[in-house]
């Protein structure tokens, strides 16, 4: 099995040539997806690669450290927002303006990890939704940030590119998720991420091996802000406009669900819980549409229930499967994956 | 100073509600530790059923409104019974991530079924009715409101302190293989929670229903009663209403002195300030964990 000798094996980024190979060719599929698929599937590529880039930097947050947060809206509203007025406002290249409104957002997920520092449970859980209420809701209210009306995304121009298309926007959006989980992917693997998982496992017996509660716990809190706040900023390009309402309460549930659904502590987990979830929620925001279900909901909701409210079967669908994933499979679908490989790999036995 | 005295009482009036939520979500994690996200919505289905016993079936009022808490009680022993038993490692994450899923379902099932458009809910006592204490207002919905959450409280309160079922209930909350030793049915004595809770949730529930009732409804009383919950420090009934009260009377005032925008944002800040200051908030006793 895989049992490790060295220190290297462990932090080396591929263990084997089969996962070079494999990674090779993820890579060229990504880099050739545009050209083979229409337009309205690039769209969904953006909209999973965003929610990745959210997702990877909760289960930093949730999965490794064990730190809850349903605040993650709030930190997405921040990249978004700050990124439209750096680049209107002061009138900063894209570039320049992303990272400096992610680091905004660090700067507020640092803040919000001082409180974070003595609560747990219930009591962090009620802080970081409050923030996130908090937040949509200053927005809402400030002149700054378009009020109610929202704002509207600027032209984006990269140094000689303009990516006024969801095809060149694309390109832009997986670099920057692939750098991101990579980051992330070698972050767990460092002196850093062992500190996360310590503090996972017991706080007060890391904190007596020389961890640093103090500082590792707002650092976990401020990369995962990063994370989100850099993938607001692309979402405001992936929607070109913004306006409060988006970045609800729901939204901080949905990026939870994603990580929990994908598996907590597991970067591929959460690639995979974002892309299915994201996948089923633009799929059944027109239910009505879908093929051999659609018919049927719809005399089902005209006899039995209103068939104005058949949206909802969506809510319905997403909280079966966050209670089902807790019931029967607490590491979601990476612990599917684990005891599938585990079970091959001793198959006889 | 009429405007101060008027505040005062409007912030008691929307307190008692946020009281009531905060009731029911002490009374859950005091037995079991979870803090559950889907009160608000159990409470919403039995407002709807309420409603559909009133509009559709045609029931008294009366007949309906004792259904209602038959119905909730039931509610919550079924909930607890089929889903959070079923729990395999019972983590503070995983029951969080397991009621807000319940609560999704409840919201969306809901919805499904009446649409997200504006009901009328019939009550005896309409809303737009008020008492005057001197030359102070409040409205006879929102007495009623303070007059069941400060009873329940007491109601409650004796309830753990001195019935033996309360104790059974508190003594699976503090250890539970102990209890389980004493000959207590740990199982049998969270269900029974979770069927109280449901029921005190209901009476929130039915009390703001003639005011504005859609799939949205308990959300604000949800969120706000858990607030107070967690500052009254999330295990003591006298917290949870004491803490409510505070919250719903700075709401007002700062909406009256400082600024009407921002009044639903003050509320979270206090959390934030209290939690802050006392991390298991005002009344709870510190537990010192161990490794």
């Amino acid at each position: 099995m895989d049992m490790k000798r060295h220190y290297y094996e462990d932090v080396q980024l591929f263990s084997s040539g089969v996962i070079v190979f494999w990674f090779a060719v993820l890579m060229v599929f990504l880099a050739t997806f545009p050209f083979f698929f229409k337009n309205y599937f690039v769209y969904v590529a953006n909209y999973i690669a965003i929610n990745i880039i959210v997702v990877i930097g909760l289960n930093i947050l949730v999965g490794y450290t064990g730190l809850i947060s349903l605040g993650h809206a709030g930190f997405f509203a921040i990249g978004a927002y700050g990124t439209i007025i750096f680049m209107t406002k002061w009138s900063l290249p894209f570039l320049l303006a992303l990272p400096l409104a992610a680091l905004v957002a660090a700067l507020f997920g640092f803040l919000l990890g001082l409180p974070a520092l003595r609560l747990e449970g219930p009591y962090l859980t009620i802080a970081t939704l409050g923030f996130g209420l908090t937040i949509t809701q200053v927005i809402g209210k400030l002149e700054l940030f378009g009020g109610r009306q929202g704002l509207h995304a600027p032209e984006l121009l990269i140094g000689p590119w303009h990516l006024d298309t969801d095809r060149s926007f694309y390109y832009l959006v997986m670099i920057i998720t692939v750098i991101l989980t990579i980051f992330a992917r070698n972050l767990t693997k460092t002196r850093v991420g062992r500190a996360f998982i310590a503090i996972r496992d017991a706080d007060l017996a890391a904190e007596t091996m020389g961890v640093n509660l103090v500082l590792y716990k707002t650092l976990a809190f401020a990369i995962s802000a990063f994370y989100a706040g850099v993938a607001g900023g692309l979402y405001a390009f992936v929607l070109r406009f913004i306006e409060p309402e988006i970045f609800s309460l729901m939204m901080s549930i949905m990026f939870l669900a994603m990580v929990v659904v994908g598996g907590l502590g597991s970067i591929m987990g959460s690639i995979v819980g974002a892309g299915l979830l994201s996948w089923l929620d633009l799929q059944l925001r027109n239910i009505l549409s879908l093929p051999y279900v659609g018919k049927w909901l719809e005399t089902l909701s005209a006899s039995y229930f209103s068939i104005t409210g058949v949206s909802n079967i969506q809510f319905i669908l997403f909280g079966l499967i966050m209670v089902l994933i807790m019931l029967f499979e607490p590491l979601g679908i990476f612990g599917i994956w684990i005891r599938t490989k585990k079970y091959w790999k001793t198959w006889p036995f | 100073m009429i405007d101060f005295l008027q505040m005062i009482v409007n912030g008691i009036a929307v307190g008692s509600s946020y009281a009531l939520m905060g009731l029911a979500m002490v009374i859950i994690y005091k037995t079991s530790e979870v803090p559950n996200f889907a009160q608000g919505e159990m409470a919403l289905v039995t407002t709807y059923f309420t409603f559909m016993l009133l509009h559709t079936f045609g029931l008294t009022m009366a007949n309906a409104f004792i259904s209602a808490l038959v119905f909730s009680f039931f509610l919550g022993c079924l909930l607890e019974f089929t889903v959070l038993r079923r729990a395999k490692e019972p983590n503070i994450l995983g029951m969080i991530v397991i009621t807000i899923g319940l609560e999704m379902v409840l919201l969306g099932f809901v919805s499904w079924k009446f649409g997200a458009d504006p009901k009328v809910m019939p009550f005896p006592i309409s809303p737009y009715d008020s008492v005057s204490i001197g030359d102070v207002f409040i409205s006879s919905l929102e007495l009623l409101t303070l007059v069941v959450a400060l009873f329940l409280m007491i109601v409650l309160f004796l309830f753990f302190k001195f019935s033996k079922l309360g104790m059974a209930m508190k003594a699976t909350q503090q250890n539970n293989t102990a209890a389980r030793l004493m000959g207590i049915s740990t199982n049998r004595m969270n269900m029974m929670t979770w069927g109280i809770s449901s029921l005190v949730g209901c009476t929130a529930g039915l009390l703001i229903a003639p005011v504005t009732m859609q799939p949205y409804m308990m959300w604000d009383p949800l969120l706000k009663g858990f607030a107070a919950a967690v500052m009254g420090g999330m295990t003591s009934l006298p917290g949870a209403v004491f803490g409510a009260y505070i919250l719903g009377i700075t709401e007002n005032l700062f909406g009256g002195y400082v600024s009407i925008e921002f009044k639903s944002v003050v509320a979270f800040m206090i959390i934030i300030f209290v939690l802050c200051i006392k991390p298991s908030g005002l009344f709870a006793r510190h537990y010192v964990k161990k490794v």
